[in-house]
C-alpha cells in the first residue's frame, strides 16, 4: 500500500505545531499502525530528519500508552487502541491525518505525545481504598456478591489512555473518573471512603480543566474498553449522595 | 579467536543471607533477627524505587506507609503504564480454598521442581509462605478477583498443576493487580511521602565508598541529566527479554538500570535463563515490533499439528487428515498437548526447522479447534475462548472458528537477573533487585502464574521487612551530594555516552542494530544452544558493536524529548548483556528448564540436567566492556525437594 500521512509535528510544548505531510510506500496490510509509523520513522532517521515521536509500549492493548487521533477518530476507525488497529481497516492511496489527543488538561510534549499526568492526580485524589500492607484481613472474611465484583471489574478495566477526553467535544473527563469511582464505591473494601473519593476525584477533575459533560456519549463509544456510558449517571448519583450526606453533618 | 569465554573462576559465594534450621522457620527467624529502624528515624532515610510495575509499585507504597522517604521513578508517562499490566492468567497462592490438598509445602514443591531444581529452597519457600498474605492484601485495595455466585473467590488451574490455586481477574490479572500497586503508590504520592519521577530513566548507578548513594537518570522530556541521592536504592526494572528485539515484552521494557548497576559491581545470576513460550502470535514480516501472547488455557482443547510433508503450501482445510502430524500427540502421548512450556516450544522449533512449518516465512504451527467445535459445539468453544479468538482475528484477520490459528514461541521472561541473597541485596551493600529484575525464585525455567506472586511477595513483604536491616545497621554520616567527586565522575560518564552516541552521525538506525542483534540471539541463544552456535554468536556480537559505534545515527539533540536517543542507549547495554547471556549458556554445557543444550539431552530428545556438575547459580562480576567477567558459583543444595529427572513421555 501507497499512503499520504498528514501528521501533526510540534517541536516542545512551547513551540507552534503544523501538520506535516509525508508519503510512506510498501505499506503491508498486516502491519499494525505503529508499525507503519516506525516505517515513517526509519525513513525519517535516515534522512537525517527527525522522527515523528509518539506514546507507545506494550502494542498489545492493555497498558493505555497509545494515543494518537486518526481522520478524527480518537484511536481510528475500528473500537481498539491505535497498537491494535491494522493497516488493513485502510485503502491503498488512502491520505490519513494523525493528531494528538486534543484537550487543554493534556498539554502536547511534542508531535503526538501528550502530558495525561492530569489523570494520575485524579487518581491521587482519592481513586484508592486505603489498606496498609499488613492490615489486611482473611480474603474470604468479605464476600462480595457477584453481581457486584462483575461490575466493579467491567469499571476496572479502564487503562486510562484519555480516548474519552479526546474524543468529547467539552474534553471531560467523566467518564475515567466514573470508571474508577464506580470500581471502588460499589466494594464493600471501598465503602469507608465512599463520599470522600467521589468528592476528591471529581472536584480535582475540575481543578484540572477538563470540561463538563453534556451527555454527547462520545466518550464511550471511543473507550477501546467499553466502559459503559451509564457509569457517569453512577458516579453523578455517587457525587450527590455525597453531597447531601456532607450537608446534613 | 575471542577470549571473551574464557572466563575466571572467582571465589564461590558462600553466604546468602538465608537462616539455618527448618525451612518453614526460616522467614521468621530473618525477620525477628533484622535489626529494625525506629520509627521516628525513618523519615530520615531516602530510599530511591526505580520501577513502577508490580514490584517497585508495591515497594514504593509499602515503604512510603512505613514512613520512610520515597524517591521513585519510572521512563513511562505514568506508573501505571509498567509492563505487569500485560499479565494475562493469574496469580498463585497457597489458600487450599479447594480442599484439593494444597498447601505451602505443594506450591514450595512445585515451583522448585517446575524450575528444574536450580533455584534456592529458602527463598522459595518464603514465596510460597507469603502468597497466602498477597491475596488477603489486594482484595482489602479492592482488586477484582472473579468470585463465584457465592461471593467468594474463585479459581482455577494452571500450568499443568494438580491443584485449583491461580486466582485470576479474567484475563487482565496483571493489569488488576498492578492498579492495585498504583493506587496504594498513589495515596502515598498524595501525602507527599513518594516524589514519584515520571518519564525519567535511570541510566547510571551511584556508588560510594562501596555502598549504593544513588542513581543518574535523565528526564526524558527536557532532556536534563540529574543525580539522585539516597541512603539504599532499589531496582525493579524488569526483565530483560527484549535483549531478542522480538519478544512479547513492552517494546520500552529495557536492562539499563540492571546492567549499569552490574557493571557497578553487582553480579548477574543465570543470564542464559530465559522462558520461550509457546503461544504466541507468529510475526508477519520484517515490519513486526513486537509479539503478542495468546493464553496458554488455549492447548487444554486445541490441537497442534503440521502437514506430514515438507514444503506443502496448501491451505489447512485442503490437507486431509493422514497427512497431518499431530506432532506433540505423537511423542508425548500421555501429555499430549498439554506439555511444558519448554518441551512445546522447542517440538514447534523442531519441525519447523525440518522445513514443515507454516504461515509466512514457515515460521508457524496450527493450533486447530474444528475437534473441539465437533465435540462441543461451536457456543461452548466461543463461551470458554470467545475473547482470545477476538483478539486473534483482530491481529491476523483469520477467523479461528474456521481456520486453525497459526502459533510460534516467542521470548516471554527471563528468569535470570542480578544476583540477591535472601535479604534481595545484590553484591553492592545498599543497592536491592526485586521482581523480574533479580534472579531468585524461578530456578531454569518459571511456572505459570508465578510471576505476579513473586513480584507482589518481593515489593510488599520481603523488601520492606529485609531493607531495615540494612539501614538500621549502617551509617550515614558522610552526606552524597553533586559535588562528590565520584558523583562528577558518573554523571560526566553518562553525559559523554550520550553526546557519542548524537555525535557518530552514521547511516544505520538504531532499530536496525537492534533487530539484527535480536536475530543473533534468537538463532543461537534461544530455544536450542549448542556449542558452535554459541561461540558464533560470541564472535559475532562484538563485531556488531564495534559497528554500532561507527555507523549509528541518532537525530535530534540530548537536550530534548528525543526516543531515538532512548532506544540507542539501551542498545549499547544490550550489545554488552547479550555477550554475557552467550558466555552462561555456553559455560552451562547442561539442559535445564528453558536452556537446552543439544549436547545434553537424553535418547528420545529430552533436556539433561547435569546435577554433579551443575547444581549452582552461576554469579557473574564485570571486568569491562568484552573482557571476560568472573564467575562466582553459589552452590545450590535440596533439602526438601530432591532432584529427579522429568518425564512427560
Amino acid at each position: 500500500m501507497k499512503l499520504t500521512l498528514r501528521v501533526w509535528r510540534q517541536k516542545n510544548a512551547g513551540a507552534d505545531g503544523a501538520m506535516s505531510t509525508y508519503e510512506v510506500d510498501g505499506i503491508s496490510q498486516d502491519m499494525s499502525f505503529l508499525e507503519m509509523l516506525d516505517t515513517l520513522n526509519e525513513e525519517l532517521i535516515l534522512k537525517g530528519e527527525d522522527p515523528v515521536a509518539f506514546d507507545h509500549d506494550c502494542r498489545e492493548g492493555i497498558c493505555g500508552a497509545c494515543s494518537l487521533v486518526i481522520n478524527g477518530d480518537a484511536h481510528g476507525p475500528e473500537r481498539t487502541t491505535t497498537c491494535q488497529l491494522h493497516m488493513r481497516s485502510f485503502e491503498d492511496g488512502d491520505t490519513i491525518d494523525v493528531e494528538p489527543w486534543r484537550a487543554s488538561a493534556f498539554p502536547v510534549v511534542k508531535d503526538l505525545v501528550v502530558d495525561r499526568s492530569a489523570f494520575d492526580r485524579i487518581i491521587q485524589a482519592g481513586g484508592y481504598i486505603t489498606a496498609p500492607t499488613g492490615a489486611a484481613p482473611e480474603a474470604h472474611a468479605t464476600p462480595v456478591p457477584k453481581p457486584d465484583a462483575d461490575f466493579a471489574f467491567e469499571h476496572a478495566e479502564c487503562i486510562g489512555c484519555g480516548a474519552c477526553v479526546a474524543a468529547c467535544p467539552n474534553g471531560s473527563a467523566m467518564l475515567f473518573t466514573s470508571a474508577k469511582v464506580n470500581h471502588l464505591n460499589v466494594l464493600p473494601q471501598g465503602a469507608p471512603e465512599r463520599e470522600t473519593r467521589v468528592l476528591d476525584m471529581v472536584g480535582q477533575m475540575d481543578a484540572e480543566g477538563f470540561g463538563g459533560c453534556t451527555l454527547t456519549g462520545e466518550c464511550a463509544t471511543a473507550c477501546p474498553k467499553g466502559i459503559p456510558l451509564p457509569s457517569i449517571a453512577a458516579m453523578n448519583k455517587e457525587w450527590l449522595r455525597a453531597n447531601r450526606k456532607a450537608a446534613k453533618r | 579467536m575471542n577470549n571473551f569465554a574464557e572466563y575466571a573462576t572467582g571465589e564461590p559465594v558462600v553466604d546468602t543471607k538465608a537462616p539455618e534450621g527448618p525451612v518453614a522457620e526460616r522467614w521468621d527467624k530473618r525477620r525477628f533477627e533484622a535489626k529494625l529502624v525506629n520509627p521516628a528515624n525513618r523519615r530520615k532515610h531516602t530510599v530511591i524505587v526505580v520501577g513502577t510495575g508490580l514490584a517497585g509499585g508495591s515497594a514504593g507504597a509499602t515503604l512510603a506507609e512505613q514512613g520512610y522517604h520515597v524517591v521513585q521513578f519510572c521512563f513511562q508517562d505514568s506508573p501505571r503504564r509498567a509492563h505487569s499490566i500485560a499479565a494475562q492468567g493469574g496469580i498463585n497462592a497457597a489458600k487450599n480454598y479447594r480442599n484439593d490438598g494444597d498447601s505451602i509445602h505443594r506450591l514450595f514443591y512445585d515451583t522448585v521442581k517446575g524450575g528444574d531444581f536450580r533455584a534456592r529452597e529458602s527463598n522459595v519457600h518464603r514465596l510460597a509462605q507469603i502468597s497466602v498474605e498477597i491475596i488477603d492484601q489486594c482484595v482489602a485495595q479492592g482488586v477484582p478477583f472473579a468470585r463465584e455466585y457465592g461471593g467468594l473467590l474463585d479459581t482455577r488451574s494452571f500450568g499443568g498443576v494438580q491443584v485449583s490455586r491461580t486466582f485470576y481477574a479474567r484475563g487482565q490479572t496483571g493489569q488488576q493487580l498492578l492498579l492495585g500497586a498504583y493506587q496504594a503508590l498513589s495515596r502515598q504520592i498524595a501525602a507527599g511521602n513518594v516524589e514519584l519521577h515520571a518519564r525519567t530513566e535511570m541510566l547510571d548507578l551511584i556508588v560510594v565508598d562501596g555502598r549504593a548513594r544513588g542513581i543518574v537518570a535523565r528526564d526524558l522530556i527536557t532532556g536534563k541529566i540529574d543525580t539522585y541521592f539516597a541512603d539504599a536504592v532499589v531496582l525493579a526494572s524488569g526483565g530483560y527479554g527484549n535483549v531478542f528485539y522480538l519478544s512479547t515484552n513492552a517494546m520500552n521494557s529495557n536492562a539499563t538500570a540492571i546492567w549499569r548497576a552490574h557493571r557497578r559491581g553487582a553480579y548477574f545470576a543465570n543470564p542464559c535463563f530465559t522462558q520461550i513460550h509457546p503461544t504466541c502470535i507468529p510475526r508477519t514480516g520484517d515490519h513486526q515490533s513486537k509479539l503478542t501472547l495468546m493464553s496458554e488455557s488455549l492447548r487444554n482443547d486445541g490441537r497442534i499439528w503440521v502437514p506430514k510433508a515438507k514444503g506443502d503450501t496448501r491451505p489447512a482445510n485442503e490437507i486431509p487428515e493422514d497427512e497431518r502430524d499431530y506432532y506433540l500427540e505423537r511423542i508425548y502421548p500421555s501429555f499430549g498437548n498439554l506439555v511444558p512450556r519448554d518441551i512445546a516450544s522447542r517440538a514447534a522449533k523442531n519441525v519447523c526447522d525440518e522445513g514443515r512449518g507454516v504461515g509466512p516465512g514457515g515460521q508457524g504451527v496450527y493450533l486447530d479447534f474444528a475437534d473441539a467445535i465437533r465435540r462441543m459445539g461451536r457456543a461452548k468453544v466461543e463461551e470458554k475462548y470467545g475473547n482470545l479468538f477476538d483478539m486473534y482475528e483482530r491481529i491476523t484477520a483469520e477467523n479461528p472458528y474456521e481456520v486453525p490459528m497459526r502459533i510460534y514461541p516467542a521470548v516471554h521472561y527471563t528468569m535470570g537477573g542480578l544476583w540477591v541473597d535472601y535479604d534481595l541485596q545484590t553484591t553492592i551493600p545498599g543497592l536491592f533487585a526485586i521482581g523480574e529484575a533479580n534472579f531468585s525464585d524461578h530456578g531454569a525455567n518459571r511456572l505459570g502464574a508465578s510471576a505476579l506472586m513473586q513480584g507482589l511477595a518481593d515489593g510488599y513483604f520481603v523488601l520492606p521487612s529485609t531493607i531495615n536491616d540494612y539501614l538500621a545497621r549502617t551509617s550515614f554520616t558522610e552526606a552524597v551530594g553533586p559535588e562528590h567527586p565520584v558523583v562528577q565522575e558518573v554523571l560526566a560518564e553518562t553525559e559523554d555516552r550520550l553526546n557519542l552516541l548524537l555525535s557518530v552521525d552514521g547511516d544505520r538506525t538504531p532499530d536496525s542494530f537492534h533487530r539484527e542483534l535480536g536475530e543473533l540471539m534468537w538463532e543461537f541463544c534461544g530455544m536450542a544452544r549448542t556449542e558452535t552456535g554459541l561461540r558464533k554468536a560470541l564472535e559475532r556480537i562484538p563485531q556488531i558493536r564495534e559497528e554500532f559505534w561507527r555507523r549509528i545515527k541518532v537525530p535530534g539533540t540530548g537536550e530534548e524529548f528525543n526516543q531515538s536517543l532512548e532506544k540507542a542507549n539501551r542498545i549499547v547495554d544490550y550489545l554488552e548483556l547479550a555477550e554475557l547471556m552467550c558466555l552462561d549458556a555456553l559455560h552451562r554445557s547442561e539442559s535445564c528448564g528453558g536452556h537446552f543444550r543439544e549436547e545434553s539431552q537424553t535418547a528420545d530428545g529430552e533436556a539433561e540436567r547435569k546435577d554433579e556438575e551443575f547444581s549452582y547459580a552461576a554469579a557473574w562480576e564485570f571486568t569491562d566492556t568484552g573482557a571476560s567477567p568472573v564467575l562466582h558459583k553459589e552452590e545450590l543444595t535440596f533439602e526438601y525437594v530432591h532432584p529427579t529427572q522429568r518425564s512427560y513421555a
